[in-house]
């Protein structure tokens, strides 16, 4: 127990002090307009639009080789506050690069995973856990639904599931104004 | 002692229609136990609860049920012995109509309660009373339902200067607190009495509504025979929203209490007199919160008090209120801040002030929204002093920024801009529209943060997997890397690693693989060929032999 415990501490220290290096060791250094536009960005680093991840396609923007309306998952929404921000025309997505989805979650049926891991290797932000030959498991919290997990499994074992609406997470939907036909408006 | 207590007043508020005497004419009335108990296991704001059941249990009246997920959250209880047929998703009493995990009791009759033993406070730290009422399941019952545990901490001074209870009650048809008051005023200071104790408090103000005399002269006649001297009993004038916690505090103390600041960093807290109660059964009696009283008022025969268990469906208790046959809705709560519920098949909460029926006559549909005319009436009428048409302005036009700016997180939602509002716009609910979408954005920019540190982190985590191989195939190698360089006469050629001299022999090899296969393979299309045919790729075999002699010396030279 006290090992077990002691090794989970060692790797908690190791992870936060590596998560503080990887903060200063790849920080972009003196370019806030990539950083700007890189907050803008979902962060789901799918590569749907073209770059190998958000960060990258924050520099082509800012660099101006690539358009504003290439990601998906960041939807209209996205274009509109990156052409805000940069001061450019509003486009409707590209469809070549894809279209936008209900914010899902990667799940793993569990009976038919074979423990390959080869969707730990695609994963870009390590949210799925598990060793060789051992069952493995979405963290749905890290998960960004950027479905790059889904090629790599050789037996189609991972499903894409949209995040459903609870109560925590439920929104006050947009006050609708309500029409009266005129014959009933006079009565 | 009212006469020497200075008021002060907020800005803005309404008088709207109070209905509230209907509903104080009977005593409370303890409403019978269901045959199905149906109890939220998220009851109060912070982390839901875990389950502490199964199917199959027997639970005993005040057992726990649901155990609090971290500080902030708070337990829930079985509210009456029984048996847990199920602990599945059921309908909420929220507008969204949507199920949230429920302990499903069906009561065995008995009223069986678990051992009771009052809870020596004195005797205990702070923290270990907190933790004690966080257990008990103690929260505000104003209506916002937040842990009261959590608000019971004397802040950095250590102790407060004014514990303000609130009976102001001002929302139109409730009078669950006033009842309280008039019919439980000895516990309902005994209650004030230990939260002063916990709070280091100075003095307590109970502030009350003028509508209210019962309450006051009950409250008056209790605390004249209380030695406690601090606990004092103070009328405001009727003005709604007295009753929210910030207005009443500015009434009562004069303090404004700054946004985004705590009142306890001004020496102020305050507390709904339910809650105080509910602090008094807690501590004195050892009995959790698995009960209070709800008005059951609006749209029906006999409007009444009633003490309901918790998980009671609104339906049952609306039947024993002798609905009127035009019934068309059930509201949670009072009709400037309620809620309306998606059934009246929606259990009774910790939040259920009041169950409000409603029909199409008592509350007629408004008419349609017009355009906004920048009169100002809202802003004269906000009682937090915001402005109002700016952030209906901006949620409308979906500028959340700038809705923002315009402090509408300040808003309590009172529904006093829309009350007044000539163009009759539905303004609180383009605030919810609004301040949901905020918070919806502030979740998905925290998990973006979160996977962009992710992201970085393995691709830190690949470099540097990267580098260690480099290193250490470098180390393997260096020997014989030696060896070749001094053999090889041009010293810029970079030695190849044994590594690449095997992957090389092994692309000659394939090559020449290939180039046997080839060899081998014949052209399968030059079977039955006519003589023409024949003729044409004997004239281009020439051809292409001609072109390879001469091309043969540049060939040479590349070589
Ligand atoms: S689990 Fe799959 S979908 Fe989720 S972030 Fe990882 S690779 Fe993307
Ligand atoms: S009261 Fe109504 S019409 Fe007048 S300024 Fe406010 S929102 Fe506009
Ligand atoms: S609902 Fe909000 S904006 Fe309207 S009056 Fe109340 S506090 Fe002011």
């Amino acid at each position: 127990m006290l090992e077990a415990l002691l090794v989970m501490a060692l790797g908690a220290v190791v992870l936060g002090a590596a998560l503080g290096y990887a903060a200063v060791r790849f920080r972009v250094e003196g370019d806030p307009l990539v950083e700007k536009i890189d907050a803008i960005l979902p962060q789901t680093q799918c590569g749907q639009c073209g770059f190998p991840g958000c960060k990258p396609y924050a520099q082509a923007i800012a660099k101006g080789e690539a358009e504003i309306n290439q990601c998906p998952p960041g939807g209209e929404e996205g274009i509109h506050k990156l052409a805000d921000l940069l001061g450019r025309e509003v486009k409707p997505l590209s469809a070549e690069h894809g279209i936008e989805k209900p914010k899902s979650i990667a799940l793993i049926d569990e009976q038919t995973c074979i423990g390959c891991t080869l969707c730990i290797q695609a994963c870009p932000v390590d949210a799925i856990v598990g060793a060789a030959k051992q069952m493995h498991t979405v963290i749905a919290k890290q998960c960004t639904g950027c479905e790059l997990c889904l090629p790599p499994c050789p037996v189609d074992c991972i499903s894409m599931e949209p995040i459903p609406e609870s109560v925590e997470s439920w929104k006050w939907r947009y006050p609708v104004v309500r029409i009266v036909p005129a014959d009933k408006a006079a009565a | 002692m009212n006469a020497l207590q200075r008021l002060f007043r907020f800005n803005g508020g309404v008088k709207p229609d109070y209905h509230k005497e209907p509903s104080t004419h009977l005593p409370i009335a303890v409403a019978p136990t269901p045959t199905l108990l149906v109890i939220p296991l998220h009851q109060s704001i912070g982390g839901p609860p875990r389950p502490l059941v199964k199917a199959g249990d027997g639970v005993l009246k005040g057992q726990r049920i649901g155990d609090a997920d971290g500080n902030v959250s708070s337990a829930v209880h079985a509210s009456t012995s029984g048996t847990v047929v199920a602990v599945e998703m059921r309908l909420m009493p929220h507008t969204s109509g949507l199920s949230a995990m429920c302990v499903v009791i069906e009561p065995d009759g008995r009223d069986e309660w678990v051992e009771r033993n009052p809870f020596d406070f004195r005797a205990a730290t702070p923290t270990a009373t907190r933790d004690y009422l966080r257990d008990a399941g103690v929260v505000g019952l104003g209506g916002a339902v937040f842990p009261s545990h959590l608000k019971l901490n004397a802040g950095k001074q250590g102790k407060l200067d004014t514990l303000v209870l609130n009976g102001a009650e001002c929302e139109p048809f409730i009078t669950c607190d006033d009842v309280l008051m008039r019919e439980r005023a000895d516990r309902l200071l005994k209650g004030a009495a230990i939260m002063r104790e916990m709070l280091a408090a100075s003095r307590v103000l109970i502030g009350i509504e003028d509508n209210k005399p019962e309450a006051i002269a009950a409250l008056e006649a209790a605390s004249a025979g209380n030695i406690d001297t601090t606990i004092q009993v103070v009328a405001v004038p009727t003005r709604y929203p007295a009753g929210g916690a910030k207005q009443l505090i500015r009434v009562l103390t004069g303090i404004e209490v700054p946004h985004g600041e705590r009142s306890t960093d001004y020496g102020v807290q305050c507390f709904n007199v339910g809650t105080a109660f509910a602090i008094y059964e807690a501590i004195a009696l050892g009995q959790p919160l698995i009960s209070r009283i709800v008005t059951v008022a609006g749209n029906v025969g006999q409007a009444r008090n009633y003490e309901v268990l918790f998980g009671t469906s609104m339906r049952d208790l609306v039947a024993l209120c002798a609905p009127l046959p035009d019934t068309d809705r059930v509201i949670m709560g009072g009709p400037m801040m309620g809620f309306r519920m998606p059934s009246d098949d929606v259990p009774v909460v910790k939040a259920t002030n009041c169950v409000l029926v409603g029909s199409q006559k008592l509350f007629p549909q408004p008419p349609p929204e017009m355009p906004c005319i920048r009169c100002g009436e809202c802003a004269k009428a906000c009682p937090a002093d915001l402005q109002p048409f700016e952030m209906y302005w901006f949620s409308r036009a979906r500028i959340f920024g700038k809705a923002q700016e315009y402090h509408l997180f300040d808003c309590i939602e009172c529904g006093c801009c829309a009350y007044v509002c000539p163009s009759r716009i539905p303004l609180v609910d383009y605030y919810r529209f609004a301040k949901s979408e905020i918070w919806a954005r502030e979740v998905e920019k925290d998990a973006a943060d979160l996977a962009r540190d992710r992201y970085e982190f393995r691709l830190l985590r690949e470099e540097r997997e990267k580098q260690e191989k480099a290193a250490k195939l470098a180390a393997k190698t260096a020997a014989g890397r030696e060896k070749a360089a001094a053999a090889l006469a041009e010293a810029e050629k970079p030695a190849r690693t044994p590594d690449e001299e095997a992957k090389h022999a092994l692309i000659a090899a394939a090559l020449e693989r290939a180039k046997a296969q080839k060899e081998q393979v014949h052209p399968e299309n030059t079977g039955n060929l006519t003589a023409e045919q024949r003729a044409e790729i004997v004239a281009i075999e020439a051809r292409r032999a001609e072109i390879r002699e001469q091309a043969k010396p540049h060939l040479r030279q590349d070589d």
